[in-house]
Protein backbone atom coordinates (compact mmCIF):
# COMPACT_ATOMS: atom_id res chain seq x y z
CA UNK A 1 0.00 0.00 0.00
CA UNK A 2 2.66 2.39 1.10
CA UNK A 3 4.29 2.61 -2.39
CA UNK A 4 1.11 3.43 -4.28
CA UNK A 5 0.13 6.49 -2.24
CA UNK A 6 0.18 9.66 -4.36
CA UNK A 7 -1.33 12.27 -2.04
CA UNK A 8 0.43 12.93 1.25
CA UNK A 9 0.08 15.08 4.36
CA UNK A 10 1.30 18.69 4.25
CA UNK A 11 4.29 19.87 6.29
CA UNK A 12 1.97 22.13 8.31
CA UNK A 13 -0.25 19.21 9.34
CA UNK A 14 2.70 16.98 10.18
CA UNK A 15 4.35 19.71 12.23
CA UNK A 16 1.12 20.50 14.10
CA UNK A 17 0.56 16.77 14.76
CA UNK A 18 4.14 16.45 16.00
CA UNK A 19 3.65 19.51 18.20
CA UNK A 20 0.38 18.04 19.48
CA UNK A 21 -1.80 21.03 18.62
CA UNK A 22 -4.30 19.50 16.18
CA UNK A 23 -7.94 18.89 17.10
CA UNK A 24 -8.50 15.23 17.96
CA UNK A 25 -10.42 14.50 14.71
CA UNK A 26 -7.46 15.77 12.65
CA UNK A 27 -4.95 13.88 14.80
CA UNK A 28 -6.93 10.70 14.18
CA UNK A 29 -6.82 11.29 10.41
CA UNK A 30 -3.08 12.03 10.45
CA UNK A 31 -2.42 8.94 12.63
CA UNK A 32 -4.48 6.79 10.23
CA UNK A 33 -2.60 8.08 7.15
CA UNK A 34 0.81 7.66 8.83
CA UNK A 35 -0.17 4.09 9.71
CA UNK A 36 -0.60 3.43 5.97
CA UNK A 37 2.29 5.55 4.60
CA UNK A 38 5.97 5.00 5.50
CA UNK A 39 6.98 8.17 3.64
CA UNK A 40 4.86 10.32 5.96
CA UNK A 41 5.92 8.21 8.96
CA UNK A 42 9.53 9.15 8.16
CA UNK A 43 8.61 12.81 7.62
CA UNK A 44 6.80 12.78 10.97
CA UNK A 45 9.96 11.32 12.54
CA UNK A 46 11.88 14.30 11.13
CA UNK A 47 9.39 16.74 12.68
CA UNK A 48 9.60 14.90 16.02
CA UNK A 49 13.38 15.34 15.78
CA UNK A 50 12.80 19.11 15.60
CA UNK A 51 10.82 18.84 18.85
CA UNK A 52 13.68 16.88 20.39
CA UNK A 53 16.17 19.55 19.32
CA UNK A 54 14.00 22.25 20.90
CA UNK A 55 13.83 20.30 24.19
CA UNK A 56 17.62 19.97 24.06
CA UNK A 57 18.08 23.69 23.40
CA UNK A 58 15.43 25.10 25.68
CA UNK A 59 16.39 26.86 28.90
CA UNK A 60 16.18 24.63 31.98
CA UNK A 61 13.96 25.03 35.03
CA UNK A 62 15.24 23.57 38.27
CA UNK A 63 13.31 20.57 39.57
CA UNK A 64 12.04 20.47 43.16
CA UNK A 65 14.57 19.28 45.75
CA UNK A 66 13.00 15.86 46.36
CA UNK A 67 12.09 15.41 42.72
CA UNK A 68 14.26 12.41 41.92
CA UNK A 69 13.09 10.46 44.97
CA UNK A 70 9.48 11.40 44.23
CA UNK A 71 9.91 10.09 40.67
CA UNK A 72 11.45 6.82 41.91
CA UNK A 73 8.45 6.48 44.25
CA UNK A 74 6.10 6.97 41.27
CA UNK A 75 7.96 4.24 39.39
CA UNK A 76 7.85 1.83 42.33
CA UNK A 77 4.15 2.44 42.96
CA UNK A 78 3.06 2.21 39.34
CA UNK A 79 1.21 -0.75 37.92
CA UNK A 80 3.19 -2.44 35.14
CA UNK A 81 2.37 -0.60 31.87
CA UNK A 82 0.30 -2.47 29.36
CA UNK A 83 1.46 -2.04 25.75
CA UNK A 84 -0.33 1.23 25.12
CA UNK A 85 0.45 1.87 21.49
CA UNK A 86 -2.07 0.64 18.96
CA UNK A 87 -1.16 -2.55 17.14
CA UNK A 88 -3.10 -3.75 14.10
CA UNK A 89 -5.23 -6.82 14.62
CA UNK A 90 -5.75 -7.58 10.94
CA UNK A 91 -8.60 -6.14 8.91
CA UNK A 92 -8.83 -3.10 6.65
CA UNK A 93 -8.83 -0.19 9.11
CA UNK A 94 -5.55 1.19 10.49
CA UNK A 95 -5.15 0.49 14.23
CA UNK A 96 -5.97 4.01 15.50
CA UNK A 97 -9.29 3.86 13.62
CA UNK A 98 -10.02 0.38 14.94
CA UNK A 99 -9.67 1.86 18.42
CA UNK A 100 -12.38 4.46 17.70
CA UNK A 101 -14.70 2.05 15.88
CA UNK A 102 -14.24 -0.74 18.39
CA UNK A 103 -13.33 -3.23 15.66
CA UNK A 104 -12.96 -3.36 11.89
CA UNK A 105 -15.42 -2.63 9.04
CA UNK A 106 -18.14 -4.92 10.39
CA UNK A 107 -18.20 -2.99 13.68
CA UNK A 108 -19.00 0.38 12.05
CA UNK A 109 -22.51 1.65 12.88
CA UNK A 110 -23.53 3.19 9.55
CA UNK A 111 -26.39 5.72 9.26
CA UNK A 112 -27.84 6.35 5.78
CA UNK A 113 -27.71 10.00 4.66
CA UNK A 114 -29.34 9.64 1.24
CA UNK A 115 -28.54 8.38 -2.26
CA UNK A 116 -26.90 5.27 -0.86
CA UNK A 117 -24.28 7.28 1.00
CA UNK A 118 -23.80 6.29 4.66
CA UNK A 119 -21.80 7.83 7.49
CA UNK A 120 -20.63 7.02 11.01
CA UNK A 121 -19.54 9.89 13.26
CA UNK A 122 -16.64 8.98 15.53
CA UNK A 123 -16.44 10.18 19.14
CA UNK A 124 -13.85 12.99 19.24
CA UNK A 125 -13.57 16.38 20.92
CA UNK A 126 -15.99 18.95 19.52
CA UNK A 127 -13.47 21.36 17.96
CA UNK A 128 -13.56 19.20 14.83
CA UNK A 129 -15.58 16.25 13.54
CA UNK A 130 -14.39 12.89 12.23
CA UNK A 131 -16.72 10.66 10.24
CA UNK A 132 -16.44 7.52 8.20
CA UNK A 133 -18.18 7.81 4.81
CA UNK A 134 -19.46 4.95 2.70
CA UNK A 135 -20.01 5.95 -0.93
CA UNK A 136 -21.36 3.24 -3.27
CA UNK A 137 -19.26 2.75 -6.40
CA UNK A 138 -20.28 5.39 -8.96
CA UNK A 139 -22.20 7.57 -6.46
CA UNK A 140 -21.40 11.21 -5.67
CA UNK A 141 -21.17 13.21 -2.45
CA UNK A 142 -23.22 16.41 -2.98
CA UNK A 143 -21.25 19.41 -4.33
CA UNK A 144 -19.87 21.28 -1.33
CA UNK A 145 -17.38 23.91 -0.19
CA UNK A 146 -15.57 24.32 3.12
CA UNK A 147 -15.33 27.06 5.71
CA UNK A 148 -12.31 25.54 7.40
CA UNK A 149 -10.18 22.55 6.49
CA UNK A 150 -11.46 19.15 5.36
CA UNK A 151 -9.17 16.10 5.34
CA UNK A 152 -10.37 13.05 3.42
CA UNK A 153 -8.44 9.78 3.69
CA UNK A 154 -9.37 6.91 1.39
CA UNK A 155 -9.49 3.54 3.16
CA UNK A 156 -11.04 1.43 0.38
CA UNK A 157 -11.99 2.03 -3.27
CA UNK A 158 -11.27 5.42 -4.82
CA UNK A 159 -12.92 8.72 -5.65
CA UNK A 160 -12.22 11.49 -8.12
CA UNK A 161 -13.10 15.15 -7.91
CA UNK A 162 -12.16 18.41 -9.64
CA UNK A 163 -8.62 18.08 -8.21
CA UNK A 164 -7.49 14.52 -8.92
CA UNK A 165 -8.09 10.84 -8.29
CA UNK A 166 -7.65 9.55 -4.74
CA UNK A 167 -7.02 5.85 -4.05
CA UNK A 168 -6.37 3.82 -0.89
CA UNK A 169 -4.09 5.68 1.54
CA UNK A 170 -4.35 8.96 -0.38
CA UNK A 171 -5.36 12.04 1.58
CA UNK A 172 -7.05 15.12 0.13
CA UNK A 173 -6.55 18.39 2.00
CA UNK A 174 -9.31 20.87 1.10
CA UNK A 175 -9.67 24.43 2.36
CA UNK A 176 -12.12 27.26 1.74
CA UNK A 177 -10.85 27.74 -1.84
CA UNK A 178 -12.16 24.35 -2.97
CA UNK A 179 -15.71 23.51 -4.06
CA UNK A 180 -15.82 19.89 -5.09
CA UNK A 181 -18.08 16.96 -5.91
CA UNK A 182 -16.26 13.73 -5.04
CA UNK A 183 -17.51 10.78 -7.13
CA UNK A 184 -16.70 7.21 -6.14
CA UNK A 185 -15.04 5.13 -8.87
CA UNK A 186 -16.63 2.04 -10.34
CA UNK A 187 -15.39 -1.14 -8.68
CA UNK A 188 -15.23 -1.42 -4.90
CA UNK A 189 -17.49 0.86 -2.84
CA UNK A 190 -15.49 3.77 -1.46
CA UNK A 191 -14.87 4.07 2.28
CA UNK A 192 -13.23 7.27 3.57
CA UNK A 193 -12.38 8.96 6.81
CA UNK A 194 -13.27 12.67 6.65
CA UNK A 195 -12.38 15.28 9.26
CA UNK A 196 -13.64 18.88 9.25
CA UNK A 197 -13.12 21.78 11.63
CA UNK A 198 -16.19 23.71 10.35
CA UNK A 199 -19.51 22.64 8.82
CA UNK A 200 -19.46 21.96 5.07
CA UNK A 201 -21.28 24.37 2.71
CA UNK A 202 -23.55 22.58 0.28
CA UNK A 203 -24.46 24.16 -3.05
CA UNK A 204 -27.95 22.75 -3.42
CA UNK A 205 -30.94 23.18 -1.16
CA UNK A 206 -31.83 19.63 -0.13
CA UNK A 207 -28.52 18.74 1.58
CA UNK A 208 -28.53 22.21 3.17
CA UNK A 209 -31.93 21.56 4.76
CA UNK A 210 -30.85 18.09 5.86
CA UNK A 211 -27.53 19.34 7.26
CA UNK A 212 -28.58 20.17 10.85
CA UNK A 213 -30.19 16.74 11.25
CA UNK A 214 -27.30 14.82 9.75
CA UNK A 215 -24.55 16.80 11.47
CA UNK A 216 -22.60 17.04 8.24
CA UNK B 1 24.70 8.72 43.16
CA UNK B 2 24.17 12.37 42.62
CA UNK B 3 27.81 13.29 43.21
CA UNK B 4 28.76 11.52 40.01
CA UNK B 5 25.96 13.12 38.10
CA UNK B 6 26.59 16.64 39.29
CA UNK B 7 29.74 16.96 37.26
CA UNK B 8 27.85 16.34 34.04
CA UNK B 9 25.40 19.16 34.04
CA UNK B 10 23.94 20.88 37.04
CA UNK B 11 20.41 22.18 36.43
CA UNK B 12 21.55 25.76 36.91
CA UNK B 13 24.46 25.58 34.55
CA UNK B 14 24.25 28.07 31.76
CA UNK B 15 21.68 30.28 33.43
CA UNK B 16 23.64 32.57 35.76
CA UNK B 17 22.30 36.06 35.14
CA UNK B 18 24.64 38.20 33.11
CA UNK B 19 27.07 35.36 32.54
CA UNK B 20 27.27 36.02 28.83
CA UNK B 21 27.17 39.80 29.06
CA UNK B 22 24.15 41.68 30.39
CA UNK B 23 23.60 43.67 27.21
CA UNK B 24 22.32 40.73 25.20
CA UNK B 25 18.59 40.24 24.78
CA UNK B 26 17.24 37.23 26.65
CA UNK B 27 16.58 35.10 23.60
CA UNK B 28 20.14 35.42 22.37
CA UNK B 29 21.62 34.67 25.75
CA UNK B 30 19.45 31.60 26.04
CA UNK B 31 20.56 30.29 22.68
CA UNK B 32 24.23 30.69 23.43
CA UNK B 33 23.77 28.79 26.69
CA UNK B 34 21.77 26.12 24.92
CA UNK B 35 24.56 25.50 22.44
CA UNK B 36 27.05 25.08 25.25
CA UNK B 37 24.81 22.64 27.07
CA UNK B 38 24.25 20.60 23.93
CA UNK B 39 27.98 20.29 23.49
CA UNK B 40 28.54 19.22 27.09
CA UNK B 41 25.89 16.53 26.64
CA UNK B 42 27.36 15.36 23.32
CA UNK B 43 29.81 13.08 25.03
CA UNK B 44 27.02 11.03 26.61
CA UNK B 45 25.70 8.05 24.66
CA UNK B 46 22.04 8.44 25.57
CA UNK B 47 20.92 5.35 23.67
CA UNK B 48 23.28 3.27 25.78
CA UNK B 49 22.05 4.93 29.00
CA UNK B 50 18.43 4.18 28.08
CA UNK B 51 19.44 0.59 27.29
CA UNK B 52 20.85 0.30 30.84
CA UNK B 53 17.54 1.50 32.26
CA UNK B 54 15.68 -0.94 30.02
CA UNK B 55 17.86 -4.02 30.58
CA UNK B 56 19.16 -3.59 34.12
CA UNK B 57 16.68 -1.19 35.76
CA UNK B 58 19.87 0.78 36.41
CA UNK B 59 19.00 3.58 38.84
CA UNK B 60 22.32 5.31 38.31
CA UNK B 61 21.82 5.51 34.55
CA UNK B 62 18.32 6.81 35.20
CA UNK B 63 19.74 9.53 37.45
CA UNK B 64 21.94 10.73 34.57
CA UNK B 65 18.89 10.92 32.29
CA UNK B 66 16.91 12.67 35.01
CA UNK B 67 19.57 15.26 35.71
CA UNK B 68 19.81 16.25 32.06
CA UNK B 69 16.24 15.92 30.81
CA UNK B 70 13.87 16.60 33.73
CA UNK B 71 14.75 20.34 33.95
CA UNK B 72 14.30 20.62 30.17
CA UNK B 73 10.98 18.81 30.18
CA UNK B 74 9.81 21.08 33.01
CA UNK B 75 10.86 24.17 31.05
CA UNK B 76 9.13 22.84 27.92
CA UNK B 77 5.89 22.31 29.87
CA UNK B 78 6.06 25.77 31.42
CA UNK B 79 6.65 27.38 28.02
CA UNK B 80 3.60 25.45 26.84
CA UNK B 81 1.42 27.06 29.50
CA UNK B 82 1.73 24.87 32.62
CA UNK B 83 2.20 26.57 35.98
CA UNK B 84 5.34 25.57 37.93
CA UNK B 85 3.69 23.01 40.22
CA UNK B 86 1.86 21.29 37.36
CA UNK B 87 5.04 21.35 35.26
CA UNK B 88 6.97 19.75 38.15
CA UNK B 89 4.39 17.01 38.55
CA UNK B 90 4.12 16.35 34.81
CA UNK B 91 7.91 16.33 34.40
CA UNK B 92 8.14 13.67 37.13
CA UNK B 93 5.46 11.65 35.33
CA UNK B 94 7.33 12.00 32.03
CA UNK B 95 10.53 10.76 33.65
CA UNK B 96 8.67 7.83 35.25
CA UNK B 97 7.25 7.00 31.80
CA UNK B 98 10.82 6.89 30.41
CA UNK B 99 11.63 4.19 32.93
CA UNK B 100 8.47 2.22 32.23
CA UNK B 101 8.62 2.48 28.43
CA UNK B 102 12.37 2.18 27.92
CA UNK B 103 11.71 -1.03 25.94
CA UNK B 104 9.80 1.00 23.31
CA UNK B 105 12.73 3.30 22.49
CA UNK B 106 14.08 2.65 18.98
CA UNK B 107 17.41 4.47 18.52
CA UNK B 108 17.37 3.77 14.75
CA UNK B 109 14.31 5.98 14.38
CA UNK B 110 14.66 8.60 17.13
CA UNK B 111 17.34 10.18 19.27
CA UNK B 112 16.85 10.17 23.05
CA UNK B 113 15.78 13.83 23.09
CA UNK B 114 13.30 13.15 20.26
CA UNK B 115 11.78 10.23 22.13
CA UNK B 116 11.60 12.22 25.35
CA UNK B 117 10.00 15.12 23.48
CA UNK B 118 7.22 12.82 22.24
CA UNK B 119 6.52 11.60 25.78
CA UNK B 120 6.51 15.16 27.18
CA UNK B 121 4.24 16.30 24.35
CA UNK B 122 1.77 13.49 25.01
CA UNK B 123 1.71 14.36 28.71
CA UNK B 124 1.07 18.01 27.83
CA UNK B 125 -1.88 17.09 25.59
CA UNK B 126 -3.34 14.86 28.34
CA UNK B 127 -2.80 17.12 31.30
CA UNK B 128 -2.95 20.64 29.91
CA UNK B 129 -5.04 20.47 26.75
CA UNK B 130 -7.23 17.63 28.10
CA UNK B 131 -7.35 16.20 24.62
CA UNK B 132 -6.63 12.84 23.08
CA UNK B 133 -3.99 12.40 20.38
CA UNK B 134 -4.31 9.05 18.62
CA UNK B 135 -0.93 7.49 17.78
CA UNK B 136 -0.11 5.79 14.48
CA UNK B 137 -0.05 2.03 14.38
CA UNK B 138 3.09 0.70 16.04
CA UNK B 139 5.89 -0.82 13.95
CA UNK B 140 7.99 -2.68 16.53
CA UNK B 141 11.09 -4.74 15.84
CA UNK B 142 10.35 -8.43 16.26
CA UNK B 143 12.12 -10.58 18.90
CA UNK B 144 14.77 -11.78 16.40
CA UNK B 145 15.43 -8.53 14.59
CA UNK B 146 17.25 -5.55 15.99
CA UNK B 147 18.06 -2.14 14.56
CA UNK B 148 21.40 -1.88 12.81
CA UNK B 149 24.19 -0.30 14.93
CA UNK B 150 25.45 1.77 11.97
CA UNK B 151 21.92 3.12 11.42
CA UNK B 152 21.72 4.10 15.07
CA UNK B 153 25.00 5.98 14.95
CA UNK B 154 24.15 7.88 11.76
CA UNK B 155 20.72 8.80 13.10
CA UNK B 156 22.20 10.19 16.31
CA UNK B 157 24.69 12.25 14.29
CA UNK B 158 22.02 13.56 11.93
CA UNK B 159 19.80 14.51 14.87
CA UNK B 160 22.66 16.54 16.33
CA UNK B 161 23.27 18.22 12.97
CA UNK B 162 19.61 19.16 12.73
CA UNK B 163 19.80 20.61 16.23
CA UNK B 164 22.77 22.74 15.18
CA UNK B 165 20.93 23.87 12.04
CA UNK B 166 17.92 24.93 14.13
CA UNK B 167 20.14 26.77 16.61
CA UNK B 168 21.67 28.77 13.76
CA UNK B 169 18.37 29.72 12.09
CA UNK B 170 17.57 33.44 11.90
CA UNK B 171 15.82 34.55 15.11
CA UNK B 172 12.47 35.24 13.46
CA UNK B 173 12.28 31.83 11.84
CA UNK B 174 13.34 30.04 14.99
CA UNK B 175 10.71 31.90 17.00
CA UNK B 176 7.99 30.70 14.60
CA UNK B 177 9.12 27.10 14.97
CA UNK B 178 9.23 27.43 18.76
CA UNK B 179 5.74 28.92 18.74
CA UNK B 180 4.46 25.99 16.70
CA UNK B 181 6.00 23.43 19.09
CA UNK B 182 5.08 25.22 22.30
CA UNK B 183 1.46 25.24 21.15
CA UNK B 184 1.01 28.90 20.17
CA UNK B 185 0.20 28.30 16.49
CA UNK B 186 -2.67 26.36 14.92
CA UNK B 187 -1.99 24.17 11.88
CA UNK B 188 -3.47 26.80 9.57
CA UNK B 189 -1.10 29.40 11.03
CA UNK B 190 1.99 27.27 10.37
CA UNK B 191 3.74 28.47 7.23
CA UNK B 192 3.59 26.16 4.22
CA UNK B 193 7.38 26.48 3.87
CA UNK B 194 9.07 25.88 7.21
CA UNK B 195 12.58 26.27 5.79
CA UNK B 196 13.78 23.43 8.04
CA UNK B 197 16.48 21.16 6.54
CA UNK B 198 14.66 17.87 7.18
CA UNK B 199 15.61 15.90 4.04
CA UNK B 200 18.56 13.96 5.42
CA UNK B 201 17.01 12.92 8.72
CA UNK B 202 13.84 11.88 6.88
CA UNK B 203 15.87 9.69 4.50
CA UNK B 204 17.65 8.02 7.45
CA UNK B 205 14.38 7.22 9.20
CA UNK B 206 12.91 5.99 5.92
CA UNK B 207 15.87 3.64 5.50
CA UNK B 208 15.32 2.24 9.00
CA UNK B 209 11.61 1.74 8.21
CA UNK B 210 12.48 -0.08 4.97
CA UNK B 211 14.81 -2.42 6.89
CA UNK B 212 12.09 -3.01 9.46
CA UNK B 213 9.51 -3.80 6.74
CA UNK B 214 11.99 -6.18 5.16
CA UNK B 215 12.57 -7.89 8.52
CA UNK B 216 8.80 -8.24 9.06
CA UNK B 217 8.32 -10.18 5.80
Amino acid sequence: MTDTIQHHLSDALLMAYSAGTLPEAFSLTVAAHVSMCDECRARLGAFDTVGGALIEQTETVQMAEDSFEATMARINNAEPEPQARPVRRGGLLPAPLQDYVGGDLDAIQWKPIGMGVKQAILPTSRDATARLLYIPAGAAVPDHGHRGTELTLVLQGAFADEVDRFGPGDIEIANEDLDHTPVAEAGADCICLAATDAPLRFRSLIPRIAQPFLRI
Amino acid sequence: MYTEVDTLDSPNLGMPPGHHGGARPDAVRRRKCATQMTQSADTIDWAQIIARVRDDKDKQAFAILFEHFAPRVKAFLMRSGADPSMAEECAQEVMATLWQKAHLFDPARASASTWIFTIARNRRIDAIRKQKRPDPEDLPWGPEEEPDQADILVLQQESEKLGEAIASLPDKQKELIEKAYFGDLSHSEIAAETGLPLGTIKSRIRLALDRLRHAMK
